[in-house]
Parts: structure tokens; C-alpha cells; sequence
């Protein structure tokens, strides 16, 4: 059977070389082919220096699994540097993950002792962290009430993450990895409504929120 | 059909016991026919602070098992002719000797005969409490103005949030008045705001409890006393009047509450 379409597709461009790779063969013929093209064709430009390669799946969906093979074939080519490979698909799983972490979760409630929230992404919290619960997210944290409990904000260890209380009187204020007993070290005669916490040098500080937007000014453009 | 409120509070030694007595005394007072349920198996006071003690044959525990019938168990107050009963809690058993199913149905068995079926929620949080709440229609929170019985009571609210009652309600126990004016007490106030619980009701700590507590008779019987004044007052909101709160607080800003938060005056 003479072949009509090739499921290999190399570009190069200016970052490197692009291979896109057919969405509707199946996969062990695009692997056969990949491993073909790598082997007997495209000599001139698959020897020699170092360089990058971005892989495109289009709209196939590849297991772990799968982008493994694909990353051994490629790896025979000691001069190839996998740089990325992109699908244009994700599962339902990830889906609902990206967008539930980039949108702004509302709960309306009071957080009373032993409980706990959880949430990927912003959390706005319309009541009152009693002492004994837990709040924690992997974006900001907005308490609009008092936080007398504790605040976690980018629990997964995002460093840029704020906690913000419209009263800050937590238990403890976290922040990725850093943990701040607030209500010891604090002065009250300088306390106000509204503040938030903040890693700065390495440590987690206390600011009026009419201070949000010098130490974070990228939160403006992110949030809503 | 009547209606079914737990009194519970997290902590142990708060007054659920006396306010529970009293809450129920008083309302038989109002004319209102009361059942009182002791659920505090192995630990049972209700019935020393009715002084019924001695009137006890069968218990709870004996009506769930089927070794009596409901009726035989049940202690009539004779003080209140025909409207205060109390069913005393077992005192050789302990709590899971009775399931929260068992008394999700005893307590619609009695809501049929009763105005209100007061229900006395042991300490903690475990087989005891959610043997209690299980039939409840609306709860009682008993604290006091203290961090840690503000703490467990909060942690209570939180469970009783699961149990989609109809409603709950507040009330602030043993308040010291003049303790609080110096401002080294929380003020009811700071304890409703910290709870953000509808208050039912605020009760003053009274010598007067103590006295009854001996006598074996609640102190709602005795129309003098502050306390006493508190838990009718109490009575009366759940049947629905508008009764205003006795006034306890004085105004105060913001800093001064913050200051008294972390101990300084």
C-alpha cells in the first residue's frame, strides 16, 4: 500500500524542531513511524548539536504511560531535548481541577471548631473562622469576618499566596510552608480592620489591605 | 404534636442539668405538659436536681430494652399536677446501651402525648450526645462566658449543624456581673458574637441555684431570685413571647475588646 499521509510531521522553527504527530492513526503506527523517521530519514537534521523539540498530539489524549514510550523512542536521539509535549485534550478530572482553581470559591458560613475546609484555588469566606477550625486553599484566602482560627493560603506551596481577614486574630496564619503565631507577637494598639498576611523576606508580615496593591500589585489582574 | 429540644453543651459541668430542670419547670409553670428525658446513662442527676430520686423504678434504659412499659417509667412531679414528667436515665449501664434510632423513636412516641419533650444531653460528643440529638426538633446550647466552654460549645454547634434541626439557641450560664463589668469577664456579648447563635436566653450566676440544688427543688420555683427570673424568661421565649433581655452590657469599642482578647486591660 503506497502511503498517502504521513503520521510524522517534523517542523523546524526557531526555538527548535516541532513534531506533530497525526490524532487519528493509532498509536502503536504513530510510535512505528516515529521510531522509522528517527532511524532511516531526516539524517541531516537529526545529527549533530543539542536541540530542543517540542512534541504536538493534537487532539489525541496520551496516558503517562504512552508519553513515556514516546519520550524512549525520542531519547535514542542522544542530541534531542524533549522540551514539551502538548496535547490540545485533558480529562474531565483535570478540567474540573483547572477551573475550580481559577475561579473564586464562595462559601457563606460560620467555620466552627474541628472543622475543616479544604478548596484548590480562592477561597472567600463570608463568616467567621472560630478557633479550633481549619481553613485552608492553594490560592488567596478572604475571610470576610474575623479569623480567630487557622488560615492556610497556597496550602501546595505557592509562596505568593495572601491570607486576608476583615478581623485578623488567627490561632495561626499559614502560608505555603510558613507558619506565623500572629496573636502573641502582635500589638494591638496597631492592629486595624482589614488586613492581610503576606510572605515577605522570608517571613510571613501583617499589612493594612489598603497596602494590597504596592506588595501585590499582579493580584489585581488575576483575581476575577 | 409536640416539640423536642436537646439541651447539650460539649462541655461537662456548664448547668445542662439545671437548665435543663429549670427550662422544664417552668414551662409546666406556663401550663404547659413536659417530659424530661435523662439521657445521661451511668451518670444520671436529673432526677436529684427534680429531688425524684426516690420515686424511681423503672428507667429509660429498661422502657428501651422491653422490660416495661413507657408509662410505668415515667415520673409524674406531683408539685405540677398532671404536667412534669421525668423519664430518669439508667445508672448501671452505660451509653451504648441505647442506640440513637431507639430514641429517635421513643421521642416521637412522646411529642404525641407532650407539649415539649426536654431532652438532658450528657457531656462529650460521642454515643451519649448522639443518642440525644437523635430525635430533637431544636437545641438548647448551654456556655458559659469561659474560653473552653465557648470552645466545645462551638464545636457542639458544628455537629449540630449536621443534624439539620430546626433551630438553635444560646444560653449564656453563670454570668458574673460584676466580673464582666471590670471587663475580667467576656460580656455576653463577645460569647454571642463568638458563637453567631440566636441567644435564648442569659442566666446570672446566683447563689440561689446552689440553695435550690440542697433543697431539691429548681430554682424557677422561687420568684425571687435572679436566676430563677432568667430561666422563666427562658421559658416564655420558647413559646414564642418577646421577652427583652435583662441589661447586662455596657458600650465599648472595638480596641478595648481587642485589648481584652489577648489580656491586656
Amino acid at each position: 500500500m503506497a502511503k498517502t499521509k504521513q503520521n510524522v510531521v517534523i517542523k523546524g522553527t526557531k526555538e527548535g524542531l516541532v513534531f506533530h504527530l497525526d490524532d487519528t492513526c493509532s498509536f502503536d503506527r504513530l510510535l512505528e513511524e516515529l521510531q522509522e523517521k528517527l532511524e532511516t530519514s531526516h539524517q541531516q537534521i537529526l545529527t549533530g548539536p543539542i536541540i530542543s523539540i517540542t512534541v504536538k498530539l493534537g487532539m489525541r489524549y496520551v496516558s503517562t504511560k504512552q508519553e513515556q514510550q514516546i519520550r524512549e523512542i525520542l531519547k535514542k536521539r542522544g542530541n534531542l531535548v524533549v522540551k514539551a509535549i502538548e496535547s490540545e485534550v485533558i480529562t474531565k478530572e483535570e478540567a474540573l481541577r483547572d477551573k475550580l482553581a481559577s475561579q473564586v470559591r464562595v462559601y457563606a458560613r460560620t467555620v466552627r471548631s474541628g472543622q475543616v475546609i479544604r478548596h484548590e484555588g480562592d477561597l472567600l469566606l463570608l463568616g467567621d473562622v472560630n478557633p479550633g477550625a481549619l481553613v485552608m486553599c492553594t490560592g488567596n484566602l478572604f475571610v470576610l469576618g474575623a479569623l480567630r482560627g487557622t488560615g492556610h493560603a497556597g496550602c501546595d506551596g505557592n509562596q505568593k499566596c495572601i491570607v486576608v481577614a476583615y478581623e485578623m486574630f488567627p490561632t495561626q496564619v499559614r502560608i505555603a510552608g510558613l507558619v506565623n503565631f500572629t496573636s502573641d507577637e502582635r500589638e494591638p494598639e496597631k492592629m486595624t480592620r482589614m488586613e492581610f498576611a503576606y510572605i515577605t523576606e522570608g517571613r510571613l508580615a501583617i499589612e493594612k489591605i489598603s497596602q494590597l496593591h504596592k506588595i501585590r500589585p499582579e493580584l489585581g489582574r488575576f483575581v476575577i | 404534636m409536640g416539640e423536642a429540644i436537646v439541651v447539650t453543651s460539649g462541655k461537662g459541668g456548664v448547668g445542662k442539668t439545671t437548665t435543663t430542670a429549670n427550662i422544664g419547670t417552668a414551662l409546666a409553670q406556663l401550663g404547659k405538659r413536659v417530659c424530661m428525658i435523662d439521657t445521661d446513662i451511668g451518670l444520671r442527676n436529673l432526677d436529684l436536681v427534680m429531688g425524684l430520686e426516690n420515686r424511681i423504678i423503672f428507667d429509660l434504659v429498661d422502657v428501651l430494652e422491653g422490660n416495661c412499659k413507657l408509662h410505668q417509667a415515667m415520673i409524674k412531679d406531683k408539685r405540677f399536677d398532671d404536667l412534669l414528667y421525668l423519664l430518669p436515665a439508667a445508672q448501671t449501664k452505660d451509653k451504648s446501651a441505647v442506640s440513637p434510632e431507639q430514641m429517635e423513636e421513643l421521642v416521637i412516641r412522646l411529642k404525641a402525648d407532650f407539649d415539649f419533650v426536654l431532652i438532658d444531653c450528657p457531656a462529650g460528643i460521642e454515643q451519649g450526645f448522639k443518642n440525644a440529638v437523635a430525635g430533637a426538633d431544636k437545641a438548647i446550647v448551654v456556655t458559659t462566658p469561659e474560653i473552653s466552654s465557648i470552645r466545645d460549645a462551638d464545636r457542639v454547634i458544628g455537629l449540630l449543624e449536621r443534624e439539620e434541626l430546626d433551630a438553635t439557641y444560646l444560653v449564656v450560664n453563670r454570668i458574673r456581673l460584676h466580673m464582666t463589668r471590670t471587663g475580667d469577664m467576656l460580656d455576653v456579648d463577645d460569647v454571642v458574637a463568638m458563637l453567631s447563635v440566636d441567644p435564648i436566653g442569659y442566666v446570672p450566676d446566683d447563689e440561689e441555684v446552689i440553695k435550690h440544688l440542697n433543697l431539691k427543688e429548681p430554682v424557677a420555683m422561687n420568684h425571687e431570685a435572679k436566676a430563677g427570673i432568667a430561666y422563666r424568661n427562658i421559658a416564655r421565649r420558647i413559646l414564642g413571647d418577646s421577652v427583652p433581655f435583662l441589661n447586662m452590657e455596657e458600650p465599648e469599642g472595638f480596641f478595648k475588646k481587642v485589648k481584652r482578647l489577648f489580656g491586656i486591660r
